[in-house]
């Protein structure tokens, strides 16, 4: 479904990204891990055209989408979250998941209909599915952290997506909201069949539910294979969990 | 509980329209005048709320398509001798035009970027509509507009500037409630996310720019009806200022605020100016107040005093 060839960017002298290759296909979960500064989030924004690489070719269910807007990328059937929370702070919970459906239905030039009536009930279930429903009525920016990044994940979801990109999606989360986060994710992948890439630094996370992991290193993929591949990789142990057992969560 | 609130904001609102329909046959004449004035620069106020409070763009020379609004009007009356009604449309079109031109060149910056280029093309307008005195009058500005005779009179000129006023404020309402007035509000908050959601954020704020623009020259067209002149001043950098402080002394997160805060301003500089040059002075000072003392604005604080749990009663909203 998606595919990355020798994709690099450098900022400035700094290659942040250089020649990384991933694969994701149809209904998997692929996490991408690699210790801090290697290049994963960049990765994830040069995916989604959020930034423009310098060199290397995406592609998404076979069409070369490398150098498109964020926007139409994501017109694509792409939805990402964000590390950092990125939710629209001033709106309520229910207008940030309408927001985003409303967007992909192309209603974002629809001057006179009021949008309190417009697709109440679809935002109403994606809320259901990650429970926030009940908080619905709130100002998004007064949520705790944790469901703020639910409400990332909401968001995403919003743009109907086939390939959902999580950048950390339970960072900075507590134990218990850590758990109930993987059982969304899991839900999101069995019940709905969305083909899901995330990257994380809690490896118990990852180890939990990724189907298959990349290994990012100093901006290069050094290997994407099933968990237990990774595991006994020499060069994995020696650049990353070597090191690091635990991660940093 | 919620209906209750919104019921009284509807009564309030219906209650406001008739006394100000009412208003002109209990008032002396500039009293009339006066409260033109407010819905013309209030109407202006919150046209650039539309682009400042919900859109979070810096739009700090507005004063533009005011100006261009109004001299659009006046000189299609004066010059080319059209008839009056056509020229209360080609002014806000007209108005509405410079700024999509301005915005497609702006657009591309952000923030504090983009307002310096605004002023900086803004400042252009300006000079030409100063110096060109064949044309526009230069700085004697145009005067003596004569309109047609059934909105010629004091009270005609009133209800004339009210109604239209009470309808863009409508049409103004409907758009911030609208998906594109959310999709606005998201980009205000977020742009990245917008554009991750699949909004196309330059067009979507180039719209709102342009709407904005419009709606700055139907004031500015207004302001020819009461007033029967256009000069240089309505399109200075200083009136744009005003325009801001005005947004934020009413308070730019709620929609009447603008009007409020143009009432407000309008009002003061009427009285204190028949009692003292520094009329400038005294509007510095209350800005500064308001910041310091209500940096939601007047009307953001008695929101807030009248509703202190929004957040807890809307919970049962949709």
């Amino acid at each position: 479904m998606l595919r990355v060839e020798g994709i690099t960017k450098s900022f400035g002298g700094f290659m942040a990204v250089n020649g990384a290759n991933l694969e994701v296909k149809q209904g998997e979960i692929v996490a991408v891990i690699g210790p801090n500064g290697a290049g994963k989030t960049t990765l994830f924004n040069l995916i989604t055209g959020i930034l423009r690489p310098d060199d290397g070719k995406v592609f998404f269910k076979d069409e070369k989408i490398t150098g498109l807007p964020a926007y139409r990328i994501c017109r694509k059937g792409m939805s990402r979250s964000f590390q950092v929370v990125n939710i629209f702070q001033r709106l309520t919970v229910f207008e940030n998941a309408q927001l985003s459906i409303l967007s992909r239905q192309g209603k974002t030039f629809n001057l006179f209909s009021p949008s309190k009536r417009l697709a109440v009930d679809e935002t109403l279930k994606i809320l259901e599915s990650v429970g926030l429903v009940n908080k619905r009525g709130h100002i998004s920016g007064s949520l705790s952290h944790g469901d703020q990044k639910v409400l990332e994940i909401a968001i995403a979801l919003g743009g109907s997506p086939e390939l959902l990109i999580l950048d950390e999606p339970t960072a900075g989360m507590s134990p218990e909201e850590t758990t109930r986060c993987i059982d969304l994710i899991q839900h999101l992948s069995k019940k709905l069949g969305l083909t899901i890439l995330f990257c994380e630094h809690d490896m118990e996370l990852v180890f939990a539910i990724a189907q298959r992991i990349m290994v990012m290193v100093r901006g290069q993929s050094i290997i994407q294979g099933l968990p237990q591949e990774v595991r006994s990789n020499k060069e994995v142990q020696d650049a990353y969990l070597g090191e690091n057992e635990n991660g940093t969560c | 509980m919620k209906q209750e609130t919104q019921g009284k904001e509807f009564w309030f609102i219906v209650g406001l329209f008739i006394v100000l329909l009412l208003a002109p046959f209990a008032l002396k004449r500039f009293y009339i005048y006066l409260l033109g004035l407010i819905f013309v620069n209030g109407l202006f106020a919150m046209s650039l709320n539309l682009v400042l409070g919900y859109g979070g763009i810096f739009q700090f020379h507005h004063a533009v398509f005011y100006g261009v609004g109004a001299y659009g009007t006046a000189l299609m009356i004066t010059k080319l001798g059209q008839p009056a009604w056509l020229a209360f449309i080609v002014g806000p079109l007209l108005a509405a035009f410079v700024s999509l031109v301005m915005g497609v060149i702006c657009i591309r910056l952000s923030k504090l970027y983009f307002g310096m280029l605004q002023i900086s093309l803004g400042s252009l307008v300006w000079v030409v509509v100063y110096r060109w005195y064949d044309f526009t009058g230069g700085d004697n500005g145009i005067h003596g507009v004569t309109l047609p005779s059934l909105i010629a009179s004091t009270k005609g000129a009133y209800y004339f500037t009210f109604l239209v006023t009470a309808a863009s404020l409508l049409v103004m309402y409907l758009i911030v409630q609208s998906p594109f007035g959310r999709a606005l509000q998201g980009i205000r908050d977020n742009p990245v996310r917008s554009e991750a959601v699949g909004m196309h954020v330059r067009l979507q704020q180039l719209v709102a720019l342009v709407i904005a623009g419009f709606f700055a020259g139907v004031a500015g067209t207004l302001f020819v009806v009461i007033d029967n002149s256009a000069f240089p001043d309505m399109l200075f950098w200083t009136l744009s200022l005003e325009i801001v402080i005005m947004c934020l002394v009413g308070g730019w997160f709620t929609f009447f605020g603008p009007m409020l805060g143009g009432a407000i301003m309008v009002a003061l500089r009427t009285f204190a100016s028949t009692y003292t040059e520094y009329w400038t002075l005294i509007q510095g000072i209350i800005f500064m107040l308001v910041i310091i003392f209500l940096p939601e604005g007047v009307l953001g604080y008695i929101l807030r005093k009248l509703k202190p749990h929004k957040e807890v009663t809307a919970k049962g909203e949709y």
